[in-house]
């Protein structure tokens, strides 16, 4: 969704050049808000330590009454924000550790490619058991492993994308960097991390999408013979759909639609608005973003104090610090350096040894694992592979068929554009899984039932990658080329075929590379449904999976693993990389 | 490549020595040249004294940015060694500041915040940080804009913080990297003349300036050293002592004697430099290198060519480039291509500083778009080997198909990879143009077009 640019109207613009002028002015009740704001959070982190320290309550029971429901909401935003704390403090080491040396990223680049596609329940038997095991008395292991597993829905396109902006940071400024010999972490927070902030906080948008998605696969897991169900909203609607009551379904989507659109205004906007100065185009002509939210901020005197007498001395005495324990380090003789040099390059040999090591045991454990797996199993993976691929491939093509025709209608009509993002925005931040059960009384019934079903939530949670880029594709159209084509009579099909279609290709093909890896990963959700004391399954790589992992049958849960990640990425690699290229060389508008 | 240095500056021993290069080597690896590596610098030895305004000059593939950067201490130099007050430099150099051609601000700082970045690593505390920055701005005439975002500025302005970002560290050697040639000319003017100013009248503490540059009347009159680069390999073919003071700026006979003389070196890549001084005749140029060598093609498209041509009929067939130069509005950098294409097409001679029509340029310039087409299609087999040579390919190839991979393999015998696909396409534009062949660039082929016209044998 990176590439989505909502137009600031005019309005916006008169109030932000409001707050230029009224930033003087500072406020009580900013500084009220603020000081609530903090209360709230400290109470909120406070309750929840309380409920981690309790003693191991597997299964709490989940109360379905409304009351409960402002608990449970903040209890998931918790867990989803220390998830998020994680998967951004993984994508700036990981995606930095990359950059230091070319042979760490050839190596590092393309594991961050496999653990992307591998889906998040193969992650859930080995992580939940190894932190109930670490903390066997209290609640801490199993908040732990959801937290965990909400990370691996939010931190690999976080990482690829603060990756990107490393390697695309233009060579003067890094040389200005370098002739004014900031040191590393200067040169992290004064070039990298600005650099990136963009596209940071565009991903961080998706990861949380993300994770709202697989929030209800994280709050609630069986594994064999053990079940474990931790107090929030994602638990509370799956408790809700098993048990039928359809009130307490509304009322707990409606919950977490209300906190979305909340975290919306509250966090995301602000940070956009914030994040405006780093842009790197040195025109002044776009159009600047505005949130009511930072600009009250701004104008909170309580925070001007904080900056003034915390924030600013705290980072100051950062650099201060780094100045001297990494600039100011007295010039060495050569003779240490090449000793300091072989230390370094011994270091790094150990830890290549010891990684291999590991990779090594691993493919040897993997592949003893692997063998158990009887030829019926294997063929049974095969089979389930094809099912999958048959329906992601059709969920797309749908998303494509109804979202191309919509997208360049709505891209090429700003006046339907204002009307339609907005909304188009809300739904598809709506995430599918909570709209899966209501999916699922419906379509049950149906012949065909949870093929439709499963195919219907792929199209749900990835059909908005793919609406919103052809929208922004059809947006970025330059208007002498539809001129043009108006001039000279271009209607209907040719039309399409040689104007619209040729523009709008990039743009679809990112938002179809998107949307085929959120439907896989779906996959494993839509294919294998528990509900009403039943459960439902079709033939499918994502039903293999979640089954594996509700029985602990390890070897099965590898084989299926590894077929889909295998099949992911070689479909990455055959299809989409070529696709993509193909968009960036010919139909690129300059 | 053994050539001799010509050199009329003065003896400066009496003057320490800043920064030197010593016997500085560059090349970048690469397996497809014959000989394993490209050569970019080759034994580039020169020194930078105290109180010395020197100028860099040269075509572009000269490698007189990557000497600047390697004196920075940007880049290692492959061989040879970089000295800073006689001693053997290692890792960024601490003596110097850099003034960027893009000038490289960040655009999340403030014009102070940008400035003060030049003493961040320094660990000033942070009040005689903010005043030596808030100093620095008023020197360079910023005043009033420390709270302003570079987006915010003109290009004069954002060179003014960068000129004030490299000032507030107070280097002792500061480097200009094409400082001038992103902006507009007259606030390139605007600048250039202050920097001069605060040069000449000792206002900073800076002991050596060095500037890159393309420009050269620009560095005429600003340096008191010129250095004339050759390319292909990088080295350095003239150290000519600039004009006194009082001469730099007036634009007078001596100034615009120098810049000739500067022109006629560049436009005689091959020849001795010491024959092209006012006073000698230049002898008729030198034999070619080797037959079957690809000459190497200047990069211009053919309207531009077509533009230079006409204009050049327009003002009597014969001006001297530097005023040509003037009157196109153009630098070196992009006169020198031109008037080398059309000298590469047998349009022009090329001759002590001035460029000469020829019968065929003449005749080039007066006939219509389809007689145009003829005569640049007899010029170019006759004089470009690469496209007689992709043309004698194409007539040899089963069905007149031939892949660009074989063409590129020969080209990169003589250039580097990124140079030989620059080749490529200014010969695939000149033989589009000539209809000698087609080219589809999807799949990189060659080929005749059914209807095309019989070639000129």
């Amino acid at each position: 969704m990176s590439q989505i640019h909502t137009p600031v109207t005019l309005a916006d613009r008169g109030e932000a050049q409001a707050a230029v002028r009224a930033r003087p002015a500072y406020a009580w009740w900013a500084d009220a808000l603020a000081m609530a704001a903090f209360v709230a959070a400290a109470a909120g982190i406070v309750i929840a330590a309380s409920h981690w320290t309790a003693p191991l309550t597997p299964a709490t029971s989940i109360s379905l009454s409304p009351s409960a429901l402002p608990l449970y909401a903040g209890l998931s935003t918790l867990r989803m924000a220390l998830a998020y704390l994680l998967a951004l403090l993984f994508s700036l080491v990981y995606a930095r550790l990359a950059t230091v040396s070319r042979r760490a990223e050839r190596a590092m680049i393309p594991v961050l490619d496999i653990l992307q596609s591998i889906p998040i329940l193969s992650f859930l038997p080995g992580v939940v058991l190894a932190l109930v095991a670490l903390f066997p008395h209290s609640n801490i292991g199993v908040e732990l492993a959801a937290i965990l597993l909400i990370f691996t829905s939010q931190a690999w396109n976080m990482t690829f994308s603060f990756h990107q902006s490393l390697v695309t940071i233009p060579r003067e400024l890094q040389e200005a960097a370098a002739i004014y010999r900031l040191n590393p972490w200067q040169r992290f927070t004064r070039l990298e991390l600005p650099f990136g902030m963009l596209p940071l906080i565009w991903n961080s948008m998706m990861s949380w999408a993300g994770g709202w998605f697989f929030l209800m696969a994280a709050e609630q897991f069986t594994l064999g013979p053990r079940s474990f169900q931790l107090p929030g909203l994602g638990s509370y609607l799956q408790t809700a759909a098993n048990a039928g009551n359809g009130g307490a379904l509304a009322l707990g989507l409606f919950t977490l639609i209300a906190v979305i659109i909340l975290l919306d205004q509250l966090l995301w906007r602000p940070l956009l608005a914030w994040a405006d100065h780093f842009k790197v185009e040195q025109t002044g002509a776009a159009q600047p973003r505005s949130s009511a939210v930072l600009r009250t901020l701004r104008r909170s005197r309580a925070l001007a104090w904080l900056t003034e007498r915390v924030f600013d001395p705290v980072g100051e005495w950062l650099d201060h610090q780094s100045v001297r324990a990494l600039t100011l380090r007295p010039a060495q003789p050569q003779s240490h350096a090449v000793e300091r040099l072989t230390a370094r390059r011994l270091a790094l040999g150990v830890a290549g040894l010891a990684l291999l090591a590991l990779i090594g045991w691993g493919v040897v454990a993997g592949g003893a694992l692997l063998a158990q797996v009887s030829p019926q199993d294997w063929a049974s993976v095969v089979i389930a592979t094809l099912a999958t691929l048959a329906r992601t491939t059709l969920a797309l093509l749908i998303a494509v068929a109804w979202t191309v025709p919509v997208g360049v209608a709505i891209g090429l009509n700003p006046r339907l554009a204002r009307a339609a993002q907005p909304l188009a925005q809300l739904a598809a931040s709506i995430p599918a899984t909570a709209l899966f059960p209501v999916l699922l009384l419906v379509l049950i019934g149906l012949p065909g039932g949870l093929n439709i079903a499963a195919i219907a939530l792929m199209l749900l949670g990835t059909q908005w990658y793919v609406l919103f880029n052809v929208i922004a594709g059809a947006m970025a159209i330059p208007s002498d080329l539809l001129e043009a084509a108006q001039i000279y009579h271009l209607s209907g099909w040719n039309r399409w075929r040689r104007l619209i279609l040729p523009a709008i290709f990039p743009s679809l093909v990112t938002g179809m590379i998107t949307a085929t890896g959120g439907a896989w990963n779906a996959s494993i959700i839509a294919e294998y449904v528990s509900f009403d004391n039943q459960t439902f399954s079709t033939v499918g790589l994502g039903a293999v999976i979640a089954q594996a992992a509700y029985h602990n049958e390890f070897a099965l849960l590898l084989a299926a693993t590894l077929a889909m990640a295998l099949t992911v990425v070689a479909i990455n690699r055959l299809v989409w990389r070529r696709l993509y290229r193909l968009a960036e060389q010919r139909f690129r508008l300059e | 490549m053994t050539q001799m240095t010509y050199t009329n500056a003065l003896p400066g021993a009496q003057r320490d020595v800043v920064l030197a290069a010593r016997n500085v080597s560059k090349f970048y690896e690469d397996a497809g040249n014959a000989e394993g590596r490209i050569l970019v610098l080759d034994d580039i030895t020169l020194e930078l004294r105290a109180g010395e305004f020197v100028a860099l000059l040269g075509p572009s593939g000269s490698g007189k940015s990557t000497l600047l950067r390697i004196l920075a201490g940007l880049i290692a130099p492959s061989s040879g060694q970089v000295t800073l007050h006689e001693q053997p430099l290692q890792g960024v150099n601490p003596a110097v500041a850099i003034v960027f051609q893009t000038f490289a601000l960040y655009p999340w700082l403030t014009v102070l915040e940008n400035v003060e970045f030049g003493l961040l690593a320094k660990g000033v505390p942070a009040p005689t940080r903010h005043a030596r920055a808030v100093r620095t701005i008023d020197l360079v005439g910023l005043d009033g804009f420390e709270s302003a975002y570079p987006r915010e500025l003109s290009g004069g302005m954002k060179q003014r913080v960068g000129l004030a970002r490299a000032l507030v560290v107070e280097p002792e050697a500061l480097f200009l990297d094409e400082p001038f040639s992103a902006l507009d000319v007259l606030v390139a003017e605007n600048l250039r003349h202050e920097i001069g100013d605060l040069w000449r009248e000792r206002k900073l503490s800076t002991r050596a300036m060095l500037m890159v540059t393309h420009n050269i009347d620009e560095a005429v009159s600003m340096a008191d050293r010129l250095i004339v680069f050759g390319a292909n390999p990088g080295r350095i073919r003239a150290d000519l002592r600039g004009l006194p003071l009082a001469q730099r700026r007036d634009k007078g006979g001596a100034h615009a004697e120098l810049v000739d003389t500067i022109y006629r070196i560049m436009t005689n890549p091959q020849e001795d430099v010491a024959a092209l001084l006012p006073g000698v005749s230049a002898r008729a140029p030198g034999p070619a290198t080797s037959q079957d060598a690809y000459q190497s093609l200047p990069h211009v498209n053919i309207g531009e060519l077509t533009g230079f041509v006409e204009r050049l009929r327009e003002l009597g067939d014969r001006e001297d480039l530097y005023e040509l130069a003037r009157d196109l509005q153009l630098d070196a950098d992009d006169l020198l291509p031109l008037a080398e294409a059309a000298n590469l097409l047998g349009f022009a001679d090329i001759e002590a500083g001035d460029v000469t029509l020829t019968a065929t340029g003449r005749r080039f310039g007066e006939a219509d778009i389809l007689s145009k087409k003829e005569i640049f299609r007899q010029q170019a087999t006759g004089g470009v080997r690469l496209l007689r040579d992709i043309e004698r390919r194409l007539r040899a190839a089963p069905e007149h198909r031939v892949a660009e991979d074989d063409v590129i393999a020969s080209l990169e015998r003589a250039f580097s990879p990124p140079e030989s696909r620059r080749q490529l396409d200014t010969a695939i534009d000149w033989g589009r143009y000539a209809e000698l062949f087609a080219y589809d660039d999807d799949a990189g082929v060659f080929f005749i077009e059914e209807d095309a016209p019989a070639v000129a044998e």
